[in-house]
C-alpha cells in the first residue's frame, strides 16, 4: 500500500516543543505546506521571534535566523535588502510583534519591505507564563493582571491587523484564525497569497492568525477553540484588511 | 585613489567602500551625519544598498539579518546610539557574525553634548551588552589612520567572524585632513555559515555548496552548549590577543615622563613633548591603537626604563583608559592621571603645566577645568 498522507518535507522531524492543545503545530505546518508548494523552500530565509515560537528554526527545513525579541522584522529587512531574490519571512507572536517589536513591524510595513509576516495572535505572553499582552481582551485573566484586564489602567488590545494595514506600503493584509477546518483552510490560502504577492516582488505582506494557549489560558484545548471563537474573533474581526493585488 | 582633503566622517564611508563595504544601516546622530548621508548617496552608484533604519535598535538588527547572509556589511552611530546597539552588538557576538561599527563619540552620559569625547572606552572594551564577549577595537589618531582601519576592521571582522568597532573622538569625524584611500579587494574568508537558502532536497546551500542547514542563532538554552560556544569564542580572543594589537611609541626611550594617550588627545601630547623638551624634560607617549586588545605589555616595557618616573593618562573622560594603563603597570611606577570632561578639549598648556608640577608629586588623579 502506497503513503497517500504525510507531512510536507520542509517541516523536521524533530518533535514540537509546543504545549497540547497549541495552534502554532497547524500555523507551521500550513507556512512549510505554502513554501514547499510554491517551490521557492530552497530560496527562502525565515526569521524566528523571542517567545513560544523562539525554536522554529529547528523546526523548518530552510535556513533561518532568530532575532532579538521585537527585532524580526530589522532582521528580515537586512536579509532581504542584500538578497532581493531570496523569499524572506518573520514568524511572531504577540508580544514580541506588538509590545517590544511595535517600532520594526510598522517601519518595515511602512517602508513596503518585500517580506512576509505571520503574526500569531494568542492574547498573552506564552513562553514566559501567561502574562498580559498588547492583546490581551479587556477583562481577561493574566499573571500581571491577575483581577482581568483593565481598561481603565491598561487601555485596550490593539488591533494589529488594521493598524498595518493603514500604512501606503502594506500590500496585503488578513486576518485569519485556525480554531476550524474551513478557517485552517482560508489561513492556508492567505498564507499561500501572501507568499505568491513576495514571489512576484510586492510589497509588505502580513498576515494575523489567531491562535490559542491552553496551558496559559488554563483551559482545556477544546475549551480554548471555543473561547477563541466566542471571545477574540469578535474583538479581532477576520478578514482582508487591505489586498492592493484586487481580490478584496 | 588621489590623495584628497576629505572629511573624516565622509573618508570612513569612501574607504569602507573602497574595500567593499556595500550594504549600510544607520539612523541619524551628530557628529556622524557624513557617514550615512554619504553612503546613501554612494552606496547605489557601487551596487549597494543603504537603509535609513527607524532607530539604532533597528539598525544593529538589520546588520544581523545582512551579516547572517554573508554580506560585507556596516553601521555608523555616536555614543547614545551606539549604546542603542548594544543589544544586537551582544547578539552578533553570540552568532558570530562579522560587522564594522564606527562610533564617533560625543559627550555623555546621557544626553551629553554633540562635541567630541572619549566617554565610551569602557562601553566599547569592557562589553556594552550582556554576557561574556570581548569586541577587538581601533582607536585612530587622525584621518587617513581612521581609513586604513575601518578596511582592516571590516578584513579582520570576516576573519575573525565577530563585530569589529572603530571608535573615534567627534574630532576626527569634523575634521578635514590629506588623505588617499586604497583600492583594497576583500579576501574571502569561509562563508559557508551564511543564511543564503539551502536546499532540503539535495542538502546544497544556494550558492550548489554541500553544508549543513544555515541557522544564525545566538540561543543555546542547553548551559553544556553555551559553555561549548563561550570556550569558542575566548579561544578566538586569545588569537586576536596574540595577533591583533596595536600601537605607536613615539620618543619613549630615555623618557622619564611616559604618556599614555589615543586618538585626537595623543596629538595634543605630542606637542606636550615637545614644550618639554624644550624645557629639558624629557618625555616619551605610547599610542594604543587597538584599545582592545590593549598593548599592556609595550606599555609595561616602555614604563619599566630606569628613566621613567612618571605614567601620566590623559584622555577627553574621567579616566576610562587609565584603568587597563594601571593594571598593565602593575604598580611599578606611579600613574597620574590628567583628563578634560563635558566634551572639553585639554590645551597643551595645561598638560604641560599638569606634568611639570606633577613630577614633584605621587599619584594624582585630576579632572583640569575647575
Amino acid at each position: 500500500m502506497g503513503v497517500v498522507f504525510q507531512k510536507t518535507p520542509v517541516l523536521t522531524d524533530v518533535t514540537l516543543h509546543y504545549c497540547p492543545g497549541c495552534t502554532h503545530g497547524i500555523i507551521h505546518r500550513i507556512v512549510a505546506e505554502v513554501l514547499e508548494e510554491l517551490g521557492v523552500a530552497e530560496r527562502t530565509v525565515g526569521v524566528c521571534p523571542v517567545g513560544c515560537s523562539v525554536f522554529a528554526y529547528k523546526y523548518f527545513n530552510i535556513d533561518f535566523h532568530e532575532a532579538a525579541h521585537g527585532r524580526a522584522p530589522a532582521v528580515a529587512t537586512g536579509i532581504k535588502r542584500c538578497q532581493p531574490d531570496r523569499i524572506v519571512f518573520s514568524y511572531q507572536g504577540d508580544g514580541d510583534l506588538a509590545s517590544i517589536g511595535n517600532a520594526e513591524i510598522n517601519h518595515a510595513a511602512m517602508r513596503a519591505e518585500k517580506i512576509t509576516t505571520i503574526f500569531v495572535n494568542n492574547c498573552i505572553y506564552g513562553m514566559t507564563g501567561g502574562q498580559m499582552a498588547p492583546t490581551t481582551l479587556v477583562g481577561m485573566k493574566a499573571t500581571t493582571a491577575p483581577l482581568g484586564r483593565d481598561s481603565d489602567h491598561y487601555g485596550f488590545p490593539m488591533k494589529v491587523s488594521e493598524m498595518i494595514a493603514s500604512h501606503d506600503g502594506a500590500y496585503y493584509v488578513e486576518r485569519v484564525s485556525v480554531d476550524s477546518t474551513k478557517n485552517i483552510i482560508g489561513a492556508k490560502k492567505a498564507i499561500k497569497k501572501a507568499f505568491q504577492y513576495q514571489v512576484e516582488g510586492k510589497g509588505f505582506t502580513f498576515i494575523e492568525v489567531l491562535s490559542t494557549c491552553p496551558s496559559n489560558w488554563a483551559k482545556t484545548p477544546v475549551e480554548s477553540i471555543k473561547w477563541l471563537q466566542e471571545n477574540m474573533i469578535p474583538a479581532f474581526p477576520l478578514g482582508v484588511k487591505k489586498d492592493k493585488g484586487g481580490e478584496a | 585613489m588621489a590623495r584628497m582633503l576629505m572629511k573624516g566622517n565622509e573618508a570612513v564611508a569612501e574607504a569602507a567602500i573602497a574595500c567593499g563595504c556595500r550594504y549600510f544601516f544607520g539612523y541619524p546622530i551628530t557628529p556622524q551625519n557624513e557617514i550615512p548621508e554619504t553612503m546613501s548617496k554612494r552606496l547605489p552608484e557601487v551596487g549597494g544598498v543603504y537603509v535609513q533604519a527607524e532607530s539604532e535598535v533597528a539598525s544593529i538588527n538589520m546588520v544581523y539579518g545582512a551579516a547572517g547572509c554573508g554580506a560585507r556589511v556596516m553601521t555608523s552611530s555616536s555614543s547614545v546610539g551606539i549604546a542603542l546597539m548594544q543589544e544586537g552588538i551582544s547578539y552578533m557576538v553570540g552568532a558570530e557574525l562579522p560587522a564594522v561599527i564606527v562610533n564617533m563619540m560625543r559627550g555623555g552620559p546621557g544626553l551629553g553634548s554633540i562635541q567630541p569625547s572619549q566617554g565610551d572606552y569602557n562601553m566599547s572594551v569592557k562589553g556594552g551588552g550582556s554576557g561574556d564577549y570581548k569586541l577587538l577595537t581601533y582607536t585612530p589618531g587622525n584621518v587617513q589612520e581612521t581609513c586604513d582601519l575601518v578596511q582592516r576592521a571590516f578584513d579582520r571582522a570576516a576573519k575573525y567572524r565577530t563585530v569589529v568597532q572603530v571608535i573615534a573622538d567627534g574630532i576626527i569625524g569634523q575634521m578635514m585632513e590629506p588623505i588617499e584611500i586604497k583600492t583594497v579587494e576583500p579576501v574571502q574568508y569561509d562563508d559557508s555559515w551564511a543564511s543564503k537558502g539551502w536546499d532540503y532536497k539535495t542538502g546544497r546551500g544556494f550558492d550548489g555548496q554541500e553544508r549543513p542547514k544555515s541557522i544564525i542563532n545566538s540561543l543555546y538554552i542547553e548551559p553544556e552548549e553555551l559553555e561549548v560556544l563561550t570556550h569558542r569564542l575566548f579561544d578566538k580572543y586569545a588569537i586576536i590577543e596574540k595577533e591583533e594589537v596595536m600601537y605607536e611609541e613615539y620618543k619613549t626611550e630615555g623618557a622619564e615622563i611616559l604618556f599614555v594617550a589615543y586618538g585626537s588627545v595623543s596629538r595634543i601630547v605630542k606637542n606636550v613633548i615637545e614644550v618639554l623638551e624644550s624645557k629639558g624634560i624629557k618625555a616619551g607617549l605610547v599610542r594604543p591603537i587597538t584599545a582592545w586588545p590593549f598593548p599592556s605589555e609595550a606599555v609595561y616595557n616602555a614604563a619599566n626604563q630606569d628613566s621613567v618616573k612618571k605614567v601620566i593618562v590623559t584622555e577627553m573622560s574621567a579616566g576610562q583608559m587609565l584603568e587597563d594603563v594601571r593594571l598593565a603597570v602593575r604598580a611599578i611606577k606611579p600613574v597620574s592621571f590628567y583628563g578634560r570632561v563635558g566634551s572639553q578639549i585639554p590645551t597643551p598648556e595645561e598638560i604641560v603645566d599638569f606634568a611639570i608640577a606633577d613630577l614633584k608629586k605621587d599619584e594624582e588623579f585630576v579632572l583640569g577645568g575647575r
